[in-house]
C-alpha cells in the first residue's frame, strides 16, 4: 500500500532527535574519562537504569514486529513477548550481581575475571562485535523500511539518518548520553503503547471498522511486472488506487444481539468478547512467472477463537512433525537464554554502583519489560480488528492501529517507533565500541593507552561502527528482520551463555575451557544458521530440501554443545589457580 | 579487572543465594511446562476454563506477570534480610 507521509510525524521525529542530540551534547563533558565514557562512572540511579534496560532491550522487532505479527497470525506473536521476557529471569537470578560485581567496561572482563587470558579476551571480542552486529543489521534494516512509509524517504536516507545520529549520540558523551537516551525512549514507548491500549479498550469491538454494510470480502491482487511497476487489481497502483485495508470484525458474539459495536470493555472482557467473534482475516498466494509476481489476498471469514491459541504463525505445533516442534523449542530455548547473553544488555550493569543496584535496576527492567509485552496483546489484537492493516507490511501494523484513532497519535507512534530504533543501536554500538577499544586493543594487543587515550580510541571504533552499520543496513534491504534477532539471540546463547553460567558455579572452569565454549558455540551456531533449510529458502534462494541441517534454529543443539564443550576442555586442561581470599 | 574484585570472585559465585535459584527454578519449570503444554496439546490451550479467556493467553499473561512478581519478591525478601 502507498502511505502518504505524514508532516506532523516528520516534525515530532525532528523534535525528538533534535532534543536527543542536544541532551547528548550538553552531556558530552561527562564522558571524557573511560569510566565515564564506557560506565557513565557507575552512577546511574537504579530506577534510571531500570527504565533504560527498557529503552535498550524493546528493539524495532519488540514493538513493530510484535504487533504485526500478533496482527497477521494471533497468538503466537504472544509466544515471542513471552519468550523475551523469561530471559529477564535468567539475568535477573543468575547474571546480575555477579557481573556487575566481576566486570568493569565490557562483557569480556567479567569472563576473563579470573584468568587474566588473552584467548578469552580475543574470542569474546569478537562474540561481542559478531552478536552486535547481527543485531544491528535489522535494527538498520528496520530504520530503512519505516521510513519510506513515514517520511517519504527512500531506504538508505532512513539508515543514514538513524545511523549518523546514533553515532553522535554515541560520540559526545557515550554511556552517559546512551543511558539517557534509553530512559527517555523506554518511558515514551511505554507510556504511549499504553494510552494506545486504553483507547482499545475505550472503543471496544466494532463491527467493520464503524464502515456500513458487511466486511469485503473481494479478493485483491497486487502484480509487480519486470520492470518494476506495481498494479493493483490490474490497474496501474496511486494514492486512488491501492489496495483496501484489511484485517476487521465480521460479527460480535450473539450477547451482543444486532449491536455493532460492544462499547468499552475493560481487559478481560475485551479478549473475551473477541474470542466469541467472527474476524476477517485474508490469505496470500503468490504466483510468478515471466510476465510478473502476483500476489493475491483474499479475505475470509474464520472465527476469532481459531486465532487465539498457538499454530497460527508457528505452522508445526498443530499436528506438525517432529523437526517443526523441534524447531520451535530451539527458538524458545534461544530467547530464554539469549536475553542474558546479549552485550548490549549485560555492560548496562556496569553503569550503577554495585551489586544491589544491579539486582534492583534489573527488578524496573523487568516491571517496565512486563507492562509493555502484555500491552503488545492488546496492541496486536487492536490492529487486528482496525480495518487499517496494510496486508503487504506487517511491521506497519502499530503505526496504522494508531492513525485509526487519530492522525496526531499515527505521527507520535511513527516518531516513537524510530525512537526505538535510536535506543537499541546506540546500547549496540557502545557494546562493540568497548570491545573494540577495550578489550581488542587494549587488552588483547597489549596498547597502552592514557584514560584520554581510550576514549578517544572507544570513540573512533564507535565511529566505524556507525559506519559498518549503515553499510549493512542499506546491503541487507529487504531482508527478513525477525529472521536476523533470531540469529542473534542463538549466537548470543550459544557463545556466551554456557562460559558465564559455568564460571559462575563450576569451580573447574579453565580459561581454555572458555576459550573453547565462546569460540565453538559462536561458529557452530553460526554455521548451523548458515545450513539451515530457512537461509537456504530466504537468503540464497535454494530449496528447503537440500538444507542439510534437520531444523533452522540451532540454540537446541549448540547451547548444551557450549557446555558440553567447556566441561570436556576444562577436565582435559590443568585446573585452575585457587583465588587468593 | 581490580585485584580487589578478582579476590572476591570466590564468595561472589557462592553468594547466588539461594533464595535467587530457587525462585528461578519455579519459573524455569513454569516456562517448560508452558512451552511443552504447547508443543504437546496445543488443543487445551483453546479450553476457557477462566471467565471466558482461554488458557493460552491466561497461560502467557500469567508467566509474564508471574516474571515480575518473583521479581519483586527477590527484592523485598533480600531487602529485609
Amino acid at each position: 500500500m502507498l502511505h502518504q507521509t505524514s508532516p506532523l510525524a516528520v516534525a515530532i521525529f525532528a523534535a525528538f532527535v533534535t532534543g536527543v542530540l542536544w541532551l547528548s551534547f550538553r552531556l558530552g563533558r561527562k564522558g571524557q574519562s573511560a569510566q565515564g565514557y564506557y560506565a557513565a562512572h557507575g552512577q546511574v540511579h537504579w530506577a534510571v537504569n531500570g527504565v533504560a534496560f527498557a529503552g535498550d532491550y524493546l528493539s524495532a522487532a519488540s514493538f513493530l514486529g510484535i504487533c504485526g505479527l500478533i496482527a497477521f497470525y494471533g497468538y503466537d506473536g504472544f509466544l515471542y513477548s513471552i519468550g523475551f521476557l523469561a530471559g529477564w529471569i535468567v539475568a535477573l537470578f543468575v547474571i546480575a550481581e555477579p557481573i556487575k560485581a566481576l566486570g568493569r567496561f565490557t562483557f569480556a572482563d567479567a569472563l576473563d575475571a579470573r584468568f587474566d587470558s588473552r584467548g578469552i579476551k580475543l574470542s569474546v571480542a569478537i562474540s561481542t562485535l559478531v552478536v552486535s552486529i547481527f543485531y544491528l543489521i535489522p535494527q538498520m534494516v528496520g530504520a530503512g523500511a519505516l521510513v519510506t512509509p513515514l517520511l517519504g524517504l527512500p531506504h538508505w536516507a532512513g539508515v543514514i539518518l538513524v545511523g549518523v545520529a546514533v553515532t553522535v549520540i554515541v560520540v559526545t558523551a557515550g554511556m552517559v548520553s546512551t543511558t539517557w537516551v534509553q530512559f527517555i525512549k523506554g518511558s515514551l514507548l511505554v507510556f504511549f503503547c499504553g494510552l494506545l491500549t486504553l483507547l482499545i479498550l475505550q472503543r471496544g469491538l466494532v463491527v467493520n471498522a464503524g464502515r456500513s454494510g458487511p466486511p469485503d470480502l473481494t479478493p485483491q491482487t497486487r502484480t509487480v511486472l519486470p520492470d518494476g511497476q506495481v498494479l493493483v487489481d490490474g490497474e496501474p497502483q496511486s494514492s486512488e488506487h491501492d489496495l483496501r485495508p484489511v484485517g476487521t470484525l465480521a460479527r460480535l458474539p450473539e450477547r451482543y444481539g444486532d449491536r455493532t459495536e460492544t462499547g468499552p470493555l475493560g481487559p478481560l472482557a475485551y479478549l473475551a468478547a473477541l474470542e466469541d467473534s467472527t474476524v476477517v482475516t485474508w490469505t496470500k498466494e503468490t504466483s510468478a512467472d515471466p510476465a510478473g509476481t502476483q500476489v493475491t489476498f483474499t479475505p475470509r471469514e474464520r472465527p476469532a477463537a481459531e486465532l487465539l491459541r498457538p499454530g497460527g504463525y508457528f505452522k508445526g505445533l498443530a499436528g506438525g512433525t517432529l523437526t517443526a516442534r523441534l524447531d520451535f523449542a530451539s527458538l524458545m530455548l534461544a530467547l530464554f537464554c539469549g536475553t542474558a547473553s546479549l552485550p548490549h544488555i549485560l555492560i548496562r550493569y556496569y553503569t550503577v554502583k554495585d551489586a544491589a543496584a544491579a539486582r534492583k535496576s534489573t527488578v524496573v527492567g523487568i516491571a517496565t519489560i512486563g507492562v509493555f509485552y502484555v500491552l503488545t496483546l492488546y496492541l496486536g489484537l487492536g490492529a487486528m480488528t482496525s480495518g487499517f492493516l496494510d496486508p503487504t507490511n506487517t511491521n506497519m501494523a502499530a503505526p496504522l492501529l494508531a492513525k485509526s484513532f487519530s492522525e496526531t497519535l499515527f505521527a507520535v507512534i511513527s516518531a516513537i517507533a524510530f525512537t526505538t530504533v535510536l535506543g537499541t543501536v546506540s546500547g549496540l554500538i557502545m557494546a562493540g565500541s568497548g570491545a573494540v577499544a577495550h578489550d581488542l586493543a587494549e587488552n588483547v594487543c597489549g596498547i597502552r593507552m592514557t584514560d584520554h587515550e581510550k576514549v578517544r580510541v572507544g570513540k573512533l571504533a564507535a565511529v566505524g561502527l556507525g559506519l559498518v552499520a549503515m553499510a549493512l543496513g542499506i546491503l541487507f534491504k529487504g531482508f527478513n528482520v525477525g529472521f536476523l534477532v533470531g540469529w542473534a539471540f542463538n549466537i548470543a546463547a550459544s557463545a556466551n551463555l554456557p562460559a558465564l553460567v559455568m564460571l559462575l558455579f563450576w569451580p573447574r572452569t579453565t580459561k581454555q575451557g572458555i576459550t573453547a565454549a565462546v569460540t565453538i558455540g559462536m561458529t557452530a551456531s553460526l554455521a548451523w544458521i548458515l545450513l539451515s533449510a530457512d537461509t537456504f529458502e530466504k537468503v540464497y534462494g535454494l530449496p528447503r530440501d537440500l538444507a542439510p541441517m534437520p531444523f533452522s534454529q540451532p540454540g537446541l543443539v549448540t547451547i548444551p554443545l557450549g557446555f558440553i564443550v567447556l566441561v570436556a576442555v576444562s577436565l582435559l586442561t590443568p585446573p585452575p589457580v585457587p583465588a587468593r581470599h | 579487572m581490580s585485584q580487589q574484585s578478582r579476590d572476591d570472585l570466590p564468595r561472589t559465585i557462592t553468594s547466588a543465594s539461594r533464595l535467587s535459584l530457587g525462585l528461578f527454578a519455579v519459573y524455569v519449570l513454569l516456562y517448560a511446562g508452558f512451552m511443552t503444554l504447547v508443543l504437546v496439546r496445543p488443543d487445551l490451550l483453546g479450553s476457557r476454563p477462566l471467565g471466558g479467556v482461554n488458557l493460552a493467553i491466561a497461560c502467557g499473561l500469567g508467566l509474564i506477570l508471574t516474571a515480575v512478581l518473583l521479581a519483586v519478591v527477590s527484592v523485598v525478601v533480600r531487602s529485609d534480610r
